[in-house]
């Protein structure tokens, strides 16, 4: 965690998240960092996606601080933080569902723009608009509504939105979901890519083998505790990761009866 | 001090029926997420049913009131929820909004066709009963008004807390879907939930009549009381409902207390409700945004430019026929017709192409009205300042609730528009008591549109150039956003869109729209008074914009249009007037789940008539017109350095 410390983008400090009486995130501390593709797994409700809500600021959190490029943003609304660079694509999909693909990029183009753009003619938009659309993959449902397209479209196509609003810090939400194999792959070249050009993309996924195969990083969240972080390498061999996944099978003792993550990483590991 | 106790003591009397009337609201918004605002137009119909068996059938009291609470009302929330508004609480809020406001409009109107107006008296429990406490008198229809709400407390707290059904109520607050999964009837909760609500709408109604009169308005805006002590438990908690409802009691007695009792002050007293709402949403903490799911929202088509501009000048041509062929009278509805379009065009706006309902529209053309008057600059400069008016108490109107979502901000135009009818617009400085205002017609560089004719097709051709600027702002980005925005807030919130002030600003322009028809209405009929402006009015507005069509420019026409002719009717046959405010607020619950309304139909029958007698009118006209554009200036053709230009530039912007 201390590792890059230094030139860390987005640092999130201790961070606790209470409903109620459950506690989501409990003393969450990670960074992700510029270049480098960040994993956050573990399993269902292991509040990964809070996390996520407390970096974009749609959640508050109960105590803890959120550091970006070096200032204090806890208490930043959710269209500052992304004016100042944080995208982020969700979960459960937050498209334009009456717009079609091409207008849902070219809205966030116009909200990224400001109020000077909406009356700016956009002879050059369509033709950038596009090729990002191209570069995700989904260049051929560009006329299409939003909400009849597949999820895993949907989910590259909040992706391209982001992407139009020149993020550098990226979150993605179980981005793979909903594609195939190739699309995967062709999904896990592209987040490549675009680290390569400097973004930070900090990612909840539950494809491991996609996960292991991109993260320069991984954060393991269990019950809203970070009980593992390192390299791919490190933390497939990590022992309180094993028991904590072990531990579960165990308790089992159907491996089949396993939730998705852990019968993935086991796999993984196998 | 004495006095003050005793007035305290008053207040808590009166707050006790609220308490009664806002924990029935506040079950049935918990239960099934929609606000029912006709909740004190129930409470009317109910007490006047009341009246009926007691006064009219002469049933004794107790029969009655078993009659009324335990079988007419529970009967009525069963049905209403079964068949009205079962399933509105998972659609957006404005739907339920539009199809609550029918109800309202459609309960009134049928009172009035049930019980005509008359002089009726609906006299306190135990009339003559009462006893000495102090320097206080306390009659016994008080003690059973406090007796009331203590039982009902304890009743709901024993309902929800230690029965079977009541934790289900509690679970259905929380998770309907997830209730539905563990075995728990959602439709059953929601319809008990409905049946006590009515119950406690009934019994509210009854116990305040005294108090308020057999009105059917006066009952009718008890849901702001009840609305306003239910916000202090923010919807939600019970107790602090309790406690809100003896505050406002409190505070209301106080006002008769210590008050002045003419002049400004004395129009104080009724609008406290709205005060202390207010004040309460301004103290609210800030709504987090809601995650939810893709949903589109199939919308009238917006018409193309050529189509847009041919149907503004048939518009203009027809109405200058009309204008030169009807009576005096009638040119002067034309421009009625024409204000009551404009405003809806600010709700195609705001409600149409935002997703927000405003209760007060036509409140905003009032403040337009004023302005133009007071202002006394019959002018361009002039009904631009109105209009800005206008814009800026909208902005004012928008502040303090920007922070929350749609269903608070609607709530509290309604109360805003119950203010400014109750006692800004009739105090001194505003359009007085009963009094007017002389307003001049428009000059335009000096010119004065002086007859009726010309003022009137004026008014046409404002309504066309507004309808014109609304398609185009549509087309534009900001349209975009605007459907954006009512998709998934949460996306455009990280997106970096600044929810809070794009709705202030979205608010502020559709005020200023309505302000302007506000000006040109004043300077149409040469004197403009505060009963030009009631709040009822707005309700109106939103109704019929619904139901023609809140998406479209011919939407807001025929809507304007029909406005217009409701009170023609209405006086052509008085003895049915209460009939056609019934059938326009039934008629908007059942068309209130379609906002495209009546203009969309009319659409589609328009595509296939011409799709019938001439196929691709438009096709060949627009393919004429850009052999005339080409012939005129060559359009440069796209270099293929653009395109590799941009195919570099794009990769770079995550970096």
């Amino acid at each position: 965690m201390g590792r890059h410390s230094s030139s860390a983008l987005l640092e999130v400090d201790d961070v606790i998240v209470k409903f109620g009486g459950v506690t989501a995130v409990n003393r969450a501390t990670f960074s992700a960092h510029r270049g480098q593709i960040t994993g956050l797994i573990g399993p269902n409700g292991a509040g990964k996606t809070t996390c996520f809500n407390v970096i974009t600021g749609l959640q508050k959190p109960t105590s803890g601080r959120v550091r970006y490029q070096e200032r204090d943003v806890t208490r930043w609304p959710v269209h500052k933080r992304a004016k100042h660079g944080i995208g982020r694509t969700f979960q459960r999909l937050e498209a334009f569902g009456s717009l079609t693909v091409r207008d849902n990029v070219r809205v966030a183009r116009d909200i990224h723009g400001g109020p000077v753009a909406w009356v700016r003619p956009g002879g050059r938009a369509n033709l950038e608009i596009d090729v990002l659309l191209d570069r995700v993959g989904i260049g051929q449902y560009a006329d299409e509504r939003a909400d009849s397209i597949p999820t895993g479209t949907a989910r590259l196509l909040e992706l391209a939105r982001a992407l139009a609003c020149n993020p550098q810090l990226l979150l993605l939400d179980e981005p793979s979901s909903g594609l195939d194999e190739s699309e995967t792959d062709a999904f896990g070249d592209l987040l490549k890519d675009l680290a390569a050009e400097g973004a930070a993309i900090l990612m909840v996924e539950h494809d491991m083998d996609l996960v292991m195969a991109v993260c320069d990083d991984i954060h393991v969240l269990d019950f809203g505790q970070i009980i593992a972080s390192g390299t791919p390498a490190d933390v497939r061999t990590d022992p309180v990761v094993q028991r904590a996944y072990l531990g579960y099978a165990e308790a089992d003792d159907h491996t089949s009866e396993l939730d998705p993550v852990t019968a993935t990483m086991l796999e993984a590991q196998a | 001090m004495g006095s003050l106790f005793a007035f305290t003591l008053l207040g808590l009397f009166t707050g006790a029926a609220y308490a009664i009337m806002a924990s029935g609201l506040v079950l049935t918004y918990t239960t099934t997420r929609v606000f029912n605002i006709a909740h004190g137009a129930f409470g009317m119909v109910l007490a006047f049913t009341f009246w009926d068996f007691t006064q009219r059938q002469g049933l004794p009291t107790v029969l009655s009131l078993f009659l009324v609470l335990g079988v007419v009302a529970p009967a009525i929330g069963w049905f209403i929820q079964r068949f009205v508004t079962r399933g509105l609480g998972e659609g957006p809020v404005s739907v339920a909004l539009v199809v609550t406001v029918g109800l309202l409009v459609g309960l009134i109107g049928l009172a009035q066709q049930i019980w005509k107006p008359e002089a009726r008296v609906l006299l306190p429990f135990y009339a003559d009963t009462g006893w000495q406490l102090g320097d206080t008198y306390i009659t016994a229809h008080q003690v059973v008004t406090i007796t009331c709400s203590v039982v009902v407390a304890v009743g709901l707290y024993l309902l929800l807390n230690r029965t079977r059904i009541g934790t289900a109520m509690r679970a259905s607050v929380d998770n309907p879907e997830l209730l539905k999964l563990f075995g728990g009837r959602p439709d059953t909760v929601a319809a008990l939930a409905w049946a006590i609500g009515m119950s406690l709408a009934a019994l509210g109604g009854i116990l305040l009549t005294p108090v308020v009169g057999l009105d059917y308005y006066a009952l009718t805006l008890l849901v702001i009381n009840a609305y306003a002590a239910a916000m202090l438990g923010r919807l939600k908690s019970l107790p602090l409902t309790f406690a809100g409802a003896m505050g406002l009691g409190i505070l209301e007695s106080w006002a008769v207390a210590y008050l002045p009792t003419d002049g400004f002050w004395s129009t104080v007293r009724p609008v406290i409700p709205a005060l202390f709402l207010f004040a309460i949403v301004v103290l609210m903490p800030q709504a987090q945004l809601r995650i939810g799911q893709v949903k589109g929202i199939i919308a009238a088509p917006v018409p193309s430019v050529p189509r847009a501009f041919g149907s503004g000048a048939a518009l203009l041509g027809l109405a200058f026929v009309l204008i030169s062929l009807v009576s005096r009278a009638d040119v002067l509805l034309i421009g009625v017709a024409a204000t009551y379009a404009m405003v809806m065009l600010s709700l195609v706006l705001l409600t149409g192409y935002g997703g927000h309902v405003s209760l007060a529209q036509f409140t905003f053309a009032g403040v337009g009205a004023l302005a133009y008057a007071k202002l006394d600059e019959p002018n361009l400069l002039g009904l631009a300042m109105a209009a800005l008016i206008s814009a800026g108490v909208g902005a004012l109107v928008a502040l303090p609730v920007l922070r929350l979502t749609g269903l608070y901000l609607a709530l509290s135009t309604m109360a805003f528009a119950v203010l400014m009818d109750k006692m800004i617009f009739q105090a001194e400085f505003a359009f007085k008591f009963n009094g007017t205002l002389a307003t001049e017609r428009l000059s335009i560089l000096g010119v004065r549109i002086g007859s009726d004719t010309s003022y009137v097709w004026f008014m046409v051709l404002c309504f066309v150039l507004m309808g014109l600027l609304l398609l185009w702002l549509r087309r534009g980005a900001l349209g975009r956003i605007l459907i954006a925005m009512r998709d998934s807030p949460s996306g455009c919130g990280t997106l970096g869109l600044d929810l809070r002030w794009f709705r202030v600003g979205l608010f502020s322009l559709s005020a200023g729209m309505a302000g302007l028809a506000g000006g040109l209405f004043a300077g149409l009929r040469g004197t403009v008074g505060a009963a030009d402006f009631l709040y009822f009015q707005s309700l109106l507005v939103l109704l019929l914009a619904v139901v023609f069509g809140v998406t479209s420019v011919t939407g807001a026409l025929l809507g304007g249009a029909a406005l217009m002719l409701l009170p023609v009717w209405q006086s052509s046959q008085p003895e049915l007037a209460g009939l056609l405010f019934a059938i326009l607020g039934f008629g908007a619950v059942l068309l209130g789940r379609d906002p495209n309304g009546i203009a969309n139909h009319l659409f589609k029958l328009g595509r296939w008539g011409t799709g019938r007698v001439l196929p691709h009118w438009e096709d060949q006209f627009r393919e004429r017109l850009d052999g005339l554009l080409k012939a005129a200036r060559p359009e440069p053709a796209r270099s293929i350095d653009a395109l590799v230009d941009a195919g570099i530039e794009e990769p770079k912007g995550v970096g």
